[in-house]
């Protein structure tokens, strides 16, 4: 048994469903993303965890018990908000310390276990500024010191990082995973930056439109997405509709306009697929030896990596090219793409609109 | 002068003139008005001293005059905290349709005539008024309770012109709170109450102080009210300085007890400022 | 957020009541039949109101507040808003002293400021004119605007500004066409605020009226103060009338509470 386990948890709020038949299970000491666009659920799903929200039906088991009826001062998790939520009127210290003296902790213990904690994320020399006088990743730091302290069974994280500027965001993840790693405690956190998701999760929950489509490690979740929103959602991908002809042992043959192309066997009927290829595994090759000729209509330089669109028969494509150093192909060239049949993903048609 | 400066103080120029010539000059004027004496045949003089001043510092009636503004203040400032915070973070937590409808009812009092809600407290408070109708008649008291013409009476209906300035005070500082507080006390395991006390009452105390600035220089000097419900019996400071321009038109004297109470209120604005921001400065913005 | 509790919806009750009080009872009164203030009334009556009629000083002394509400507003309003502009954008010499001086009035006992008033004007013979009203109202509530409109010039990005000029318009265009429309929200607050204070404003008014231009909150209270008959009833339930509708179009423009908050915009 899982050490939080979520079984078909609903939340309606009047006709709207905010969140449908959501299961998945975290694993104790792991950290765990629930990523999706806003709007998807995943703030209520955290709500629900915290206890701030009654769950409409389902269960939410952790570690063997039933959470339903627990209220949320009982339940002893460690929350970071996305506003922080730090107490304006108290010092750093004394927002550390609420949880211990509502816990009854002695002075003595409170104020070895405060040091302790501020001392975990690098902040034992600021103990009695108060939040107002300290940047945005300092705030940062003492909400999560502030929710660690009471050595939480479950560390809830929401959107911890969306306040912060991208280097410091980047910084922050970094920290996030030490501070995670060295407190061992079980996290959840929630996101819509698939980067940040990506980074710091040993497994990722995607939702969207309040139902799970696919709960798996980063590496799965990034290379073998099950659905066309999840290829979308995480990373660059170039989706194209196409017909699945067959599928065997030997791979699958597929047809996506004029071309006839291989794929990995696939679970899926015959009939309309959706194929999504990422742009990094795209090859620049000389125009008559690709699959697919194309005209460079774009080149952007990024530094570690070129960007390339290029207009095609079967629609625009995204390639990337890391730099190498040598210069990349110029716009309005005309080039070949190719690749490896077992990069392509094969989904199913959604009935849905993104 | 930069090109900024004297551009700024060209657009504030007429306003400046108009504050200068029809707010400090009087002002100025009236203070030099209370060193002058004053005769009943011959009127104002032209001499200067210190010969008001220390009549009022003198006589036990303008201490007594004195003393009981600044009581009523004081209380009418502690009931508006006591009942206005509580209001306050009732308000802050309603709904938004019940909210503007309260809010309505709660501060929009404000835009009405102090004379009009004080003559309704006359017609609440008087011996054959609404209250002692009422008390009379379901048997709880024999003889009417005397509250008009009462520094009581004059608390209450105080009460009623200044409380929705404190509300709108605690309201407006609750409001600049980040919500999530609450709830970050809570999974911290604070109780209901604990987090009114510990959470709630520290964040909107910043509103409580400027509310209760706000409140009680307001009564202090408020004059409608202790007049239509006080009249010659309760005097304060205002209605003092009021009979002694328009009755008994001393004016020195009148100015120099003005003077006294001016002084009075800025000491305490000043003070109460200087106290807040040595103790809030760090903490709220 | 935590749903309020009966106690406190209970609390809330008594509240309100208490708020309302003085008002229901005023307009009841002035419903009586009888030639006394009574509550509740023994009848219903327009007698009071017709009463109004027979009486043109309280007419007349609504005339007179309507006419200075409205002109000490606007003029104060015109000297506001400019000032508002120079002190809200930027530090120069002198800065914080200006606005300390605006702000002022709200910090001197009204009693104060109006033997003051009294006394300056009587020096210059303009004592009870309309003019001279009309000026001391505008120092009054030149406050109410000034914060209003600093609000809101706080609430103005710089940058918009400075938009409107690299896309080649003029100063003057600059400020119809952008600076003006995001301080109007504030100006229109204030000017009714200031409407509305310089209608009901009495400790001062009382100072520097004559018979001829006396207002209708000094009217009604040398009226309350000599006698009692439901006449003031009445006239104060027409006063009240008048504000609440004004209130509620303020609510509707503006937000009641934004606007006596002192919030230009949130």
């Amino acid at each position: 048994m899982a050490f939080l386990e979520l079984h078909g948890l609903t939340k309606r709020f009047g006709a709207f469903t905010a969140v449908e038949e959501l299961s998945f299970a975290v694993e104790r000491g792991s950290f765990v993303s629930l990523l999706g666009p806003s709007g998807c659920g995943k703030t209520t799903t955290l709500q629900m965890v915290a206890g701030f929200e009654a769950p409409t039906e389902g269960k939410i088991v952790l570690d063997g018990k039933n959470l339903a009826g627990i209220p949320a001062r009982e339940r002893g998790l460690g929350i970071v908000f996305q506003t922080y939520a730090l107490f304006a009127h108290m010092t750093v210290e004394e927002n550390v310390g609420f949880g211990l003296e509502m816990r009854k902790v002695s002075k003595a213990e409170r104020k070895r276990r405060i040091a302790a904690a501020l001392d975990l994320v690098h902040l034992s020399h600021l103990g009695d500024r108060y939040p107002r006088a300290m940047s945005g990743g300092q705030r940062q730091r003492v909400a999560l010191a502030r929710a660690l302290v009471i050595e939480p069974q479950l560390l809830l994280l929401d959107e911890p990082l969306s306040n912060l500027d991208a280097k410091l965001r980047e910084e922050m993840q970094l920290e996030l995973r030490r501070i995670q790693r060295e407190a061992g405690v079980t996290t959840l956190m929630v996101t819509h930056d698939q980067s940040e998701a990506l980074a710091l999760s040993d497994s990722i929950v995607v939702m969207d439109q309040g139902r799970l489509r696919q709960d798996a490690t980063p590496f799965d979740i990034y290379e073998t997405p099950q659905s066309s929103f999840v290829s979308r959602f995480l990373g660059k991908s170039n989706n194209l509709s196409a017909r699945l002809d067959s599928t065997g042992s030997e791979g699958s043959a597929l047809v996506c306009g004029s071309l006839r192309l291989h794929g990995p066997l696939v679970d899926l009927r015959p009939g309309p697929v959706e194929i999504a290829l990422r742009p990094e595994r795209i090859a620049l090759v000389d125009p008559e030896a690709g699959q697919l000729r194309g005209t460079v209509a774009e080149r952007v330089f990024m530094g570690n990596q070129w960007l390339l669109r290029i207009e095609t028969e079967l629609g625009d494509m995204l390639v990337m090219r890391y730099n190498t150093g040598r210069a990349e192909a110029e716009e309005g060239e005309v080039v070949g793409l190719d690749w490896k049949p077992e990069d392509i993903r094969i989904l199913p048609v959604e009935e849905t609109s993104a | 002068m930069t090109t900024q400066t004297s551009r700024a103080w060209l657009l504030s120029a007429p306003a400046l003139v108009l504050f200068a010539v029809l707010l400090l000059v009087p002002l100025l004027m009236t203070f030099m008005l209370s060193f002058n004496s004053f005769d009943f045949y011959g009127g104002i003089g032209t001499d200067l001293s210190l010969a008001n001043y220390a009549e009022v510092l003198g006589d036990s009636y303008f201490y007594e005059i004195f003393g009981r503004t600044f009581l009523i203040a004081l209380i009418t400032t502690a009931i508006c905290a006591a009942i206005g915070v509580p209001q306050a973070y009732i308000l802050y937590r309603m709904s938004p349709f019940w909210r503007s409808i309260t809010v309505l009812i709660v501060i929009g009092p404000l835009l009405i005539s102090v004379v009009v809600r004080t003559l309704g407290w006359a017609i609440l408070l008087g011996n054959k008024g609404v209250i002692n109708t009422a008390l009379m008649d379901i048997g709880l008291i024999e003889r009417p309770i005397r509250m008009m013409y009462t520094s009581g009476g004059i608390v209450l209906a105080l009460v009623h012109v200044m409380v929705p300035f404190m509300v709108l005070a605690v309201w407006a500082a609750l409001q600049r709170q980040d919500p999530a507080t609450e709830a970050a006390a809570e999974s911290l395991g604070a109780r209901p109450r604990t987090i009114f006390f510990r959470i709630i009452l520290p964040q909107a105390i910043p509103g409580v102080l400027s509310g209760s600035l706000i409140v009680f220089s307001l009564s202090a000097s408020a004059f409608a009210t202790p007049a239509i419900l006080g009249g010659r019996r309760v005097k304060v400071v205002s209605t003092t300085v009021y009979d002694e321009f328009l009755n008994t038109l001393n004016w020195p004297l009148g100015a120099a007890i003005a003077m006294l109470l001016l002084v009075a209120v800025l000491i305490v604005m000043l003070s109460w400022n200087s106290l807040v921001e040595r103790r809030y400065g760090e903490v709220f913005e | 957020m935590r749903q309020n509790g009966p106690l406190s919806i209970l609390f809330s009750l008594v509240f309100v009541s208490f708020m309302l009080a003085p008002i229901v009872v005023v307009i009841g009164v002035s419903f009586t039949p009888e030639g006394f203030l009574e509550f509740p009334p023994s009848g219903v009556s327009l007698r009071w109101f017709r009463a109004i009629l027979d009486n043109p000083e309280f007419i007349t002394a609504a005339w007179i507040s309507l006419k200075l509400g409205i002109a000490s507003a606007t003029l104060a309003t015109v000297l506001a808003v400019p000032a508002a502009l120079a002190i809200g954008r930027g530090r120069f010499a002198g800065r914080d002293a200006l606005q300390a001086l605006f702000l002022s009035p709200l910090m001197v006992p009204t009693v104060v400021l109006g033997i003051a008033f009294l006394r300056f004007l009587s020096l210059l013979g303009l004592n009870g004119t309309f003019i001279g009203l009309m000026l001391c109202h505008a120092i009054i509530i030149t406050p109410f605007i000034l914060r209003l409109v600093l609000a809101s010039v706080a609430g103005l990005d710089r940058s918009v500004e400075k938009a409107a000029i690299s896309l080649g318009a003029k100063p003057l265009t600059v400020f119809r066409r952008v600076t003006l429309p995001a301080i109007m929200p504030g100006m229109i607050g204030g000017w009714m605020l200031a409407f509305i204070t310089s209608f009901d404003e009495l400790t001062v008014t009382v100072f520097i009226v004559n018979p001829s231009t006396t207002t209708l909150p000094v009217r009604l209270f040398s009226h309350i103060t000599q006698t009692t008959d439901p006449l003031v009833a009445s006239v104060s339930a027409v006063a009240i009338l008048f504000t609440v509708a004004l209130m509620l179009l303020i609510d509707r423009l503006y937000g009641l509470d934004r606007l006596l908050i002192g919030e230009g915009k949130r």
